[in-house]
């Protein structure tokens, strides 16, 4: 298919084939990352600016790394910790952005619709890397890329997201993504941490994990915001570790090759234990490499829009 | 003598449910006469064959802006929109800056509004100092000044104790206590209806139960003290019903719906546009549905705007960032005929009746009538005109409306407010 989206803002938004196109692409990718000289003169001359009103070293770095790989130049535009009264107005850094002759912005921001509302706003293609608790498409988009590449295939898959679904981003994306291509998608969480009507989605609900990663082919762990404790989520961590934390004898419930998956960065004994975190059961440091493939497929589709051709990759 | 006749209208008369075909003819500012094919020589005469006359329409529920935020809306703006809208009078809500809670800011404003308001301006005082819910504010003084209600609108007034010592003070004035009911532990930084829409748009959700919790506390109140009150901009299903009970048990209970919540739901938020932005939120489909039940079996009195108008720079942000708040006053007539009327959830005359009669009685404000001797505030209401809400020719400096391009059907094409044509289309 040619791509014709301008922006990357959500999975919410993109059909099956947008997804397995991107997924596709990302193949190509990661072989470029797999060779002895892992760039590719493909977007050289392009600028891309990273805009993070939130701090986030893995998403910012990963990014600045898939367009490295691609030749493009990447920077940060500096941006204080938003305040209305005080900082640039997004729609101001916009035209900023526009001024530098930026040819892809990514943008991270605490506000659900933060990217929308600078995507119509500028003229060049806006990734979003995470606004709110509205989704974290690129992040879904890795960790789909990783299932497939672990389990040969996404449909008929049965993952469970566990966690903290009512403030997570990842949650959202993933469902999205996962359902339109075909998994089996349930949610593991105390009811407090579920946002209401989740199972619209499309999602089986369980409040018990044992109950939940029953015979379940991949387990995809969300952080746990240390903060949410006190706040009425749930007590303390030590009782959210005791009822939601992944041990290694819990996977004798799932399947026997069940894959264990966490966006990063982990909290080692907390939402998965350090024995679980470093077995080969868990595949952490390979979504961290299939992030970078997944970026540069992504910059690759939305820089270079309908007008590529196979060989402009390699 | 100065002489209006409009000549061929049909008159409705809200308070008694009745429609006439007849001329009307206006007196030195007061309704002189109603009937047909009257004469009058000298008058000015304006045809209106196949409109229909209304009592000037009242809206209990608008934030005229002024003082502290003119850049928002002035009684001047703020007034020529109300007209434009078809209104001839209107209360003003107190959260400006600073806020109406003494006897002399109730005098300036009213004054200012003698100089400047196309229509009249009624004020209502704050319950408690500067809206904070702690201690009460002059509410005798302010009366004496001429309030007309009093309210802490855009707050709650979170300690129960001080809203129930409340009830009771003003009672002696006679003033009608309006609440605002949210709890603010519940609804939190939040900034739309708790549904599936704030789940999939990741957007802070506010519980239905966060207005739900309130209206029952104040209708307890008023119950056991034996008195009256009003809930302003009644949203959820849940507020409704406990209203409606209320009244079955003989509660002084009354309420008021903005257009905004019996016409659109909160699936219009997933734009991320912040014209959807407005407290109480948007609410679920199921919610419009109830508040369509209570406009029609009377459990709900009242449509009052909540008309809040912002700038475009303040509402072109990040959804948090904006305030909350819709301008409201020059869509309110098109979208209570187009929503309600038209469909028949309401007869015209019921309809009118929420937007006249019932509020200045809730108030004891003057107007709602056509009574001969009666003071001439009128609407002049084209049913058929269907019409594109264009925010750019609102007269409000408030822009901000999530009706932007909708098509009404239904406008005031003329507004008479003591006899004097404050507006003509």
């Amino acid at each position: 298919m040619v791509w014709e989206r301008k922006n990357l803002l959500g999975l919410e938004e993109l059909s099956k084939d947008e997804i397995e196109s991107i997924l596709k692409t990302a193949k190509s990718m990661k072989d470029i990352l797999a060779r002895p000289i892992k760039k590719v003169p493909t977007l050289r001359g392009k600028l891309v600016v990273n805009l993070f009103y939130e701090p986030s070293t893995r998403t910012s770095s990963s990014f600045s790394l898939a367009a490295k790989r691609l030749s493009a130049d990447s920077m940060g535009l500096s941006v204080k910790k938003s305040s209305v009264v005080k900082g640039e107005s997004l729609l101001d850094t916009a035209k900023t952005l526009q001024a530098l002759g930026a040819d892809a912005v990514v943008i991270r921001h605490g506000i659900p619709g933060a990217a929308k509302l600078l995507a119509e706003e500028v003229n060049i293609p806006v990734l979003n890397a995470g606004d709110g608790v509205h989704e974290h498409p690129t992040q879904a988009l890795l960790d789909m890329y990783t299932i497939q590449e672990e389990r040969g295939k996404i449909a008929g898959q049965k993952i469970a997201i566990v966690g903290d679904i009512k403030h997570s981003r990842v949650a959202r994306s993933n469902i999205w993504g996962l359902n339109k291509l075909g998994a089996e998608v349930r949610v593991i969480a105390p009811k407090t941490l579920l946002p209401v009507e989740v199972e619209k989605l499309g999602v089986e609900v369980y409040t018990d994990l044992e109950e939940g990663i029953k015979d379940v082919d991949v387990i995809n762990l969300l952080r746990i915001q240390r903060e949410r404790q006190g706040k009425g989520f749930f007590p303390t961590i030590r009782e959210y570790v005791k009822f939601y934390g992944l041990r290694k004898e819990h996977l004798e419930l799932a399947t026997d090759d069940v894959t264990v998956m966490h966006p990063g960065p982990i909290n080692r004994g907390i939402e998965i234990s350090a024995e679980l975190a470093d077995s080969n059961q868990a595949v952490i440091e390979e979504q961290v490499t299939n992030g970078v493939a997944v970026r540069m497929a992504l910059l690759y589709l939305l820089i270079r829009g309908g007008s590529r051709d196979e060989e402009a990759i390699t | 003598m100065k002489k209006l006749l409009l000549k061929g209208g049909e008159v409705v008369k809200p308070a008694e449910s009745k429609r006439e075909q007849a001329d009307l003819l206006i007196i030195d500012g007061e309704i002189a006469e109603i009937g047909a094919n009257l004469e009058a020589v000298d008058a000015e005469v304006v045809d209106v064959a196949g409109k229909v006359i209304s009592p000037g329409l009242i809206d209990i529920h608008v934030h005229l802006r002024e003082p502290g935020f003119e850049h928002k809306e002035t009684i001047k703006t703020g007034t020529e929109a109300a007209a434009k809208g078809g209104f001839t009078a209107v209360a003003a809500m107190p959260n400006t800056d600073p806020v109406i809670d003494n006897q002399s800011l109730v005098k300036s404003i009213l004054a200012k509004a003698e100089q400047e308001a196309a229509v009249e301006v009624y004020q209502i005082g704050a319950i408690t100092k500067e809206s904070q819910g702690e201690e009460l504010a002059e509410i005798g003084l302010m009366k004496e000044e001429g309030i007309v209600a009093i309210s802490d609108d855009g707050n709650s007034v979170m300690n129960a104790e001080i809203m129930r010592l409340v009830l009771r003070y003003a009672q002696d004035f006679d003033l009608t206590v309006i609440s605002h009911c949210e709890d603010d532990n519940l609804a939190g930084e939040g900034v739309v209806n708790e549904g599936y829409y704030s789940t999939i748009t990741g957007l802070t959700p506010i519980p239905s139960s966060a207005e739900e919790v309130m209206v029952a506390r104040d209708i307890l109140l008023a119950e056991e003290l034996g008195t009256k009150v009003h809930i302003a901009h009644i949203s959820t299903a849940g507020a409704v019903e406990l209203v409606r009970q209320a009244k079955s048990r003989g509660v002084d209970v009354s309420c008021e719906v903005a257009p905004h919540h019996f016409a659109l739901t909160d699936e219009l938020i997933t734009s991320f546009d912040t014209n959807t932005k407005v407290n109480p939120p948007l609410r679920s489909e199921t919610d419009v549905a109830a508040i369509k039940e209570g406009l029609a079996d009377g459990t709900i009195d009242i449509i009052a705007t909540d008309h809040a108008p912002h700038t475009i720079e303040e509402k072109r942000v990040e959804y948090d960032y904006a305030p909350f708040g819709i301008s409201g006053i020059e869509t309110a007539l098109g979208v209570v005929l187009t929503e309600l009327v038209e469909p028949g959830i309401l007869s015209l005359e019921e309809a009118l009746a929420k937007l006249t009669i019932n509020p200045a009685q809730r108030l004891n404000l003057a107007g709602g009538s056509l009574a001969v001797g009666s003071k001439a505030n009128l609407t002049v209401i084209d049913l058929e005109e269907e019409w594109l809400v264009e925010p750019e020719d609102f007269l409000s400096k408030g822009k901000n409306t999530p009706f932007a391009q909708s098509k009404l059907k239904g406008k005031a094409v003329m507004t008479i407010v003591g006899g004097k044509i404050v507006f003509s289309d």
